[in-house]
């Protein structure tokens, strides 16, 4: 099954403020948007299996009108506490790139 | 200066943050677009708790005051305010005073006159300890409710400011303001909103510039200029040669904020699901339809507090041997290290903390890293110690070092050597700080927690500080 590195055009991660981390997915066109949006890899409760963090805490926006997936949730290791090894969560995103999009 | 709602008011941007640098060509064009102020932003928590906690600026001295003579000028030629938010990197009180003392360098350099008002929003954990006693202060998710213990362990607090200090202070004369932290957008809304344009367009516009040539198509290339007007706003870089589309204007929304779409800032919700974006030309959008909800005035809180000292030793290893059995060489490392630390120097594992991050080998902790990872050729390993001291920490870093040179993976081992790329090999990392607030706290006047000084400077002499 093909991956979103395969299916996305660009993939990014951001800290969002100290306690939170934000997800660009940027599909490219609108059939990319429609697999990546029904991917039951890239839902809530599978986004937070693979971040550690409870589901209910996940938030994903879907950004119609740029054909984006946006998704936030807040991080285990706070920016900049002991065990933070990517202060601006910049990498985060690499962990969904293998997730499969039918 | 006109207060009329039917004009449109501009609001020159010159970069994302003070220090950054604008070209010039960029910023002499907007100037000569008349804006009705110069507004840019000068701090951030992105960079993590060091700079809140420790209360020292991220930028350099001379590359700010480069950027603040360039606004200074700009400012006389136009005769327009100046505003800066979050001065100093984090907004703190000696932030502030880092750069009125740079602005009053340059206007005696430049032999200007100026009326300077100093807005201070840095916070006692003992003044905000009666609000928290009294339930106006509530968290933010994923934090749960404040104690009075996890304010006292804050070595510095700020509260951001919204736009009502910096009209006040406009109101007052002041030519420049100087911020302690303020929200991003709220030193751009402020001007467009102390003349009633609308909130909703006002805030947007503030949000969308707020990192000033981001939501441009060349994002190095200078910051831009925003018009906000009854209807809503246009944005356009100030470099003749970069331009704006909807898609760099609209896409700017989701870059380092949480929900695409709302905007949480002092009294006020800005949402922006509905807007329009429309390209005027090929370097120039209009953006209609931002709306906003009042809400209670409610300012956010930051904290950072000091929870102890660091130290690193780095090594690198490429021993085939080694990198084919990197899990297992590291849970000896470990197992060696602890009992060492316990038996030579007689600490346990609960008085100091020993990360290996393997370098090349899963150093950053991807989550979701499943299955066998393929044999690295070469590996860094950062040895992070982090005890109460210093003194503490270097020990403990210092005992650890032959190990971290020597370590055979198996007892029999002919010793090996490993590739220590200083010396000496451990390095101070000094104080650890951790962000300790998430949370907002509920006001009645916007002014209640801002402290406003003024001082004047005439022909370069400072004269008063009120």
């Amino acid at each position: 099954m093909p991956s979103l590195r395969e299916v996305a055009q660009y993939v990014r991660s951001k800290a969002a403020g100290p306690f939170w981390v934000t997800i660009d997915i940027f599909c490219g066109d609108q059939a990319a948007y429609e697999r990546i949006r029904k991917a039951p890899a890239l839902s809530a409760e599978a986004v937070a299996r693979v971040y550690g963090v409870e589901p209910g805490a996940v938030k994903v926006f879907e950004v119609t009108a740029l054909n984006v997936l946006k998704i936030s949730f807040p991080r285990v290791q706070p920016q900049g506490s002991a065990r933070d090894a990517d202060s601006h969560a910049g990498q985060y995103f690499v962990a969904l790139l293998d997730a499969a999009v039918p | 200066m006109s207060h009329s709602t039917s004009e449109a008011c501009r609001v020159l941007v010159p970069s994302g943050v003070l220090g950054s640098g604008c070209p010039q060509a960029a910023f002499d064009r907007g100037l000569s677009l008349k804006p009705h102020v110069i507004a840019v932003d000068a701090g951030s928590t992105d960079s993590g708790p060091y700079y809140l906690g420790a209360s020292v600026s991220k930028m350099t001295r001379k590359a700010v005051k480069r950027d603040l003579r360039q606004l200074m000028v700009g400012r006389a030629q136009r005769g327009v305010p100046l505003l800066i938010g979050s001065c100093g990197t984090s907004g703190t009180d000696a932030g502030v005073d880092w750069m009125a003392e740079i602005c009053a360098e340059i206007a005696a350099e430049e032999g200007q006159s100026v009326k300077v008002a100093l807005l201070y929003s840095e916070q006692e954990p003992a003044r905000l300890a009666d609000y928290l006693a009294r339930g106006a202060i509530s968290p933010l998710p994923p934090a749960g409710p404040l104690t009075a213990e996890r304010l006292a362990q804050c070595d510095h607090i700020v509260a951001l400011m919204g736009y009502e200090p910096f009209a006040a202070a406009i109101r007052n004369g002041a030519d420049i303001v100087l911020a302690g932290r303020t929200t991003d957008t709220a030193v751009l809304a402020a001007v467009p909103l102390m003349r009633g344009l609308p909130v909703g367009a006002s805030w947007h516009a503030g949000k969308t510039a707020e990192c000033g040539g981001i939501c441009t198509t060349q994002s190095r290339n200078g910051g831009v200029m925003l018009s906000i007007d009854a209807g809503g706003f246009d944005v356009e870089p100030l470099a003749a040669d970069n331009s704006c589309t909807p898609w760099s204007v609209s896409a700017h929304m989701l870059y380092e904020n949480s929900d695409p779409y709302e905007l949480r800032e002092p009294g006020v919700m800005l949402n922006a699901r509905d807007a329009v974006y429309t390209a005027i030309d090929a370097r120039s959008v209009r953006v209609t339809g931002s709306a906003h909800v009042a809400m209670p005035y409610t300012q956010k809180l930051e904290g950072s507090g000091s929870i102890g000292f660091r130290t690193m030793v780095f090594s690198a290893i490429s021993d085939p041997k080694i990198m084919a059995n990197l899990d297992l060489f590291l849970q000896r490392l470990h197992s060696r290290l602890a009992e060492g630390i316990s038996t030579v120097l007689g600490y346990e594992p609960g008085d100091y903390d020993f990360d290996i991050r393997p370098y090349g080998a899963g150093a950053l902790g991807q989550p979701g890293e499943t299955g066998p990872r393929p044999t690295p050729r070469e590996v860094g390993l950062m040895a992070l110690v982090s005890a109460p001291t210093q003194e503490m920490a270097n020990e403990i870093a210092k005992f650890s070092n032959p190990l971290l040179l020597h370590f055979p993976l198996n007892a029999d081992d002919p010793l090996p050597s490993f590739a220590f790329p200083f010396s000496p090999a451990e390095v101070e990392l000094g104080r650890l700080y951790e962000f300790k607030l998430q949370h907002v706290v509920a006001l009645d006047d916007p002014l209640e927690l801002v402290r406003t000084r003024y001082f004047t400077i005439d022909r370069g002499e400072r004269l008063a500080v009120a």
